[in-house]
């Protein structure tokens, strides 16, 4: 089995897969194999039941994402505020210091509407494709969009209303995300209209911080009830074309979160909290077929299973920057 | 996660195992609330074919065809930021297909080419306003039309005394006699004109709008305005006209010498 084409199998909505016996390295296996040991699992039950008598939570990302996604958008406000010409415009496309920059998913839907593509448009989308590859790809949803964050604040909230039985949490099926990009695609290039970009709670977040245009917000505020009594982070998981575009990118990117099956004690805490848990399905006991493995593609960088890994088992990692040092 | 439990024996599919179940209602869920949001979407064209289409919206200096403007621009308000007059704003949700697409209510406040330079265009960065136009006098974003005659002052042969909007109007305006680089409030502007001549006065094109006497008798104070094919559509004249409501008016994409 190859990682790759399974992440990106799983990043269009694919179940994740079994491994099959030939794909594990040697050294996986063995690592299964002793995992297995009396005196392993014995030592598992011990540290288990340590964890569970001094229990923490850590922020330790959080407390640089949150003020990341705040910080970005506030830009955009206080940069037209005070005319200060930081970043002009919106999520949507902008200039940072002068230099352009496209969102990728929005650009698309004008390449498709318009089917011409002006200069600024191609610098800032070459612009804005290097940078989120540089740093992840989808780390955009969770280290930048707003919607993000209050889907982020709703989804707390969710599951606090779920554990008293006041919310439920319906699954979709994920190849629906997949549908939507093509539907919306298609309905640009056909309508020649940007049909997305009229119900993007992304853009229209942004644009209501910035230009004040809050009438859009009613249909955020729908979805965000939605996800909050029906299902969890319906947008950002089942529906989000734009969080395609930037898995896309972040396949190939080499910020990424790591993780290395020696550390895994497989408690799952690491699902629970992830936005995305399919690709964490790794995680799980015998499922790695390699010792050291990079989350796919369709991962945010939220680091939220980083925080909630008691083990230090997932980490941050750079491709490549181990050798260049 | 909390799994939802399913209800057991739906109808004789009970050979389903749980997980074939939540996985085939997933499905149904994912049908339904996939065709909501794609339905949903395609109600965006009821404005712009309704209340919000093309005559309805007065849309910033450069701006290509309708449809093709639209489809190009991608709703980031850099020409909103740019504009020293904030003439321009940004259409909301209720415009459907021009959510977030710039649009201009003259009446409250016109491009009066304050930038000098339709710096709006130089901020596009898709071309939703054509790069092809540098200069004010490029411009064509409607054609001023004398919508209510009977009500002109310069018709009825009258002056015009005070302040054109009033003095709670928040509307701005360059008087280059009165600073040459900053637009000021019209509030700020008082007037004592024998004969009104505002919309002929104010605007920022030569020779796009000018009075004509009615008659060709000399003691006959009449004039009316008349406008040219320069006329490049700004609104400005629809700004400032004194009568409520104005007698003049920006038509949205109409072309000088047509029906």
């Amino acid at each position: 089995m190859n990682l790759f084409a399974e992440s990106l199998r799983q990043m269009l909505g694919a179940e994740p897969r079994r491994p099959e016996k030939d794909d594990y390295t040697e050294e996986a296996r063995k690592l299964h194999e002793f995992k297995k040991t009396p005196e392993e699992r014995e030592r598992r039950r011990r540290l288990l039941a340590e964890e569970l008598a001094n229990k923490k939570e850590s922020f330790a990302w959080r407390k640089w994402r949150w003020p990341s996604i705040i910080i970005i958008n506030l830009l955009f406000v206080v940069s037209y505020y005070y005319d200060i010409q930081l970043v002009e415009g919106a999520l949507t496309a902008s200039r940072v210091l002068g230099f352009h920059f496209a969102d990728l998913n929005s650009a698309l839907q004008v390449m498709l509407a318009f089917k011409e593509v002006l200069i600024n448009l191609a610098i800032g989308v070459t612009t804005v494709a290097v940078l989120w590859w540089l740093v992840g790809g989808r780390s955009f949803c969770a280290w930048a969009c707003p919607y993000h964050l209050l889907s982020e604040w709703v989804e707390m909230l969710h599951v606090r209303l779920a554990a008293k039985g006041w919310a439920k949490d319906y699954q979709l099926d994920r190849r629906l995300r997949t549908v939507l990009y093509v539907v919306f695609a298609v309905l640009a290039f056909v309508t020649g209209y940007t049909v997305f970009e009229w119900v993007s709670p992304v853009g229209i977040t942004s644009r209501a911080l910035i230009y004040g245009t809050l009438g859009g917000m009613v249909w955020v505020v729908l979805l965000l009830l939605i996800e909050l009594f029906f299902v969890r982070r319906m947008w950002c998981r089942y529906m989000c074309p734009i969080g395609l575009t930037y898995a896309v990118v972040g396949s190939v990117s080499p910020t990424t979160v790591h993780y290395d099956l020696s550390k895994c004690l497989h408690e799952g805490e690491c699902r629970k909290v992830c936005l995305v848990p399919h690709v964490l399905e790794i995680t799980k006991k015998g499922r790695a077929t390699k010792a050291q493995i990079d989350i796919g593609a369709d991962c945010t960088r939220c680091a939220m299973c980083i925080e909630a890994c008691p083990t230090g088992a997932l980490s941050f990692r750079i491709k490549g920057l181990d050798k260049l040092l | 996660m909390s799994k939802s439990k399913t209800k057991g024996g739906q109808g004789g599919k009970r050979r389903m195992s749980r997980r074939d179940r939540e996985k085939r209602r997933a499905l149904l869920l994912s049908i339904l609330a996939g065709g909501a949001l794609t339905g949903l979407s395609l109600a965006g064209y009821y404005p712009i074919m309704t209340y919000a289409r093309a005559e309805n919206r007065l849309r910033p200096p450069g701006a290509i065809d309708e449809h093709e403007f639209l489809a190009s621009c991608i709703k980031c308000g850099q020409c909103v930021q740019v504009c020293p007059v904030e003439a321009i704003i940004l259409g909301d949700f209720t415009d459907g297909f021009g959510n977030g697409a710039p649009y201009i209510i003259a009446r409250d406040q016109a491009c009066d080419f304050s930038c000098d330079a339709t710096q709006c265009i130089l901020a596009c960065p898709t071309g939703a306003l054509s790069h092809e136009i540098d200069k004010k006098e490029q411009v064509r974003m409607g054609l001023a039309v004398l919508t209510r005659p009977d009500t002109c002052l310069a018709r009825k042969g009258l002056g015009f005394k005070g302040l054109a909007r009033g003095e709670n109007f928040k509307g701005k305006h360059r008087y280059i006699e009165v600073d040459r680089w900053n637009p000021i409030l019209i509030a700020d502007h008082p007037y004592d004109l024998e004969l009104c001549d505002l919309c002929v006065r104010e605007c920022p094109i030569k020779g796009a709008i000018k009075l004509e006497p009615m008659s060709d008798d000399p003691n006959d104070k009449r004039k009316t305005p008349v406008v040219t094919d320069k006329c490049v559509g700004c609104g400005m004249c629809e700004m400032i006209c004194p009568v409520e409501p104005p007698c003049i008016e920006v038509i949205p994409r109409k072309k000088y010498g047509e029906a």
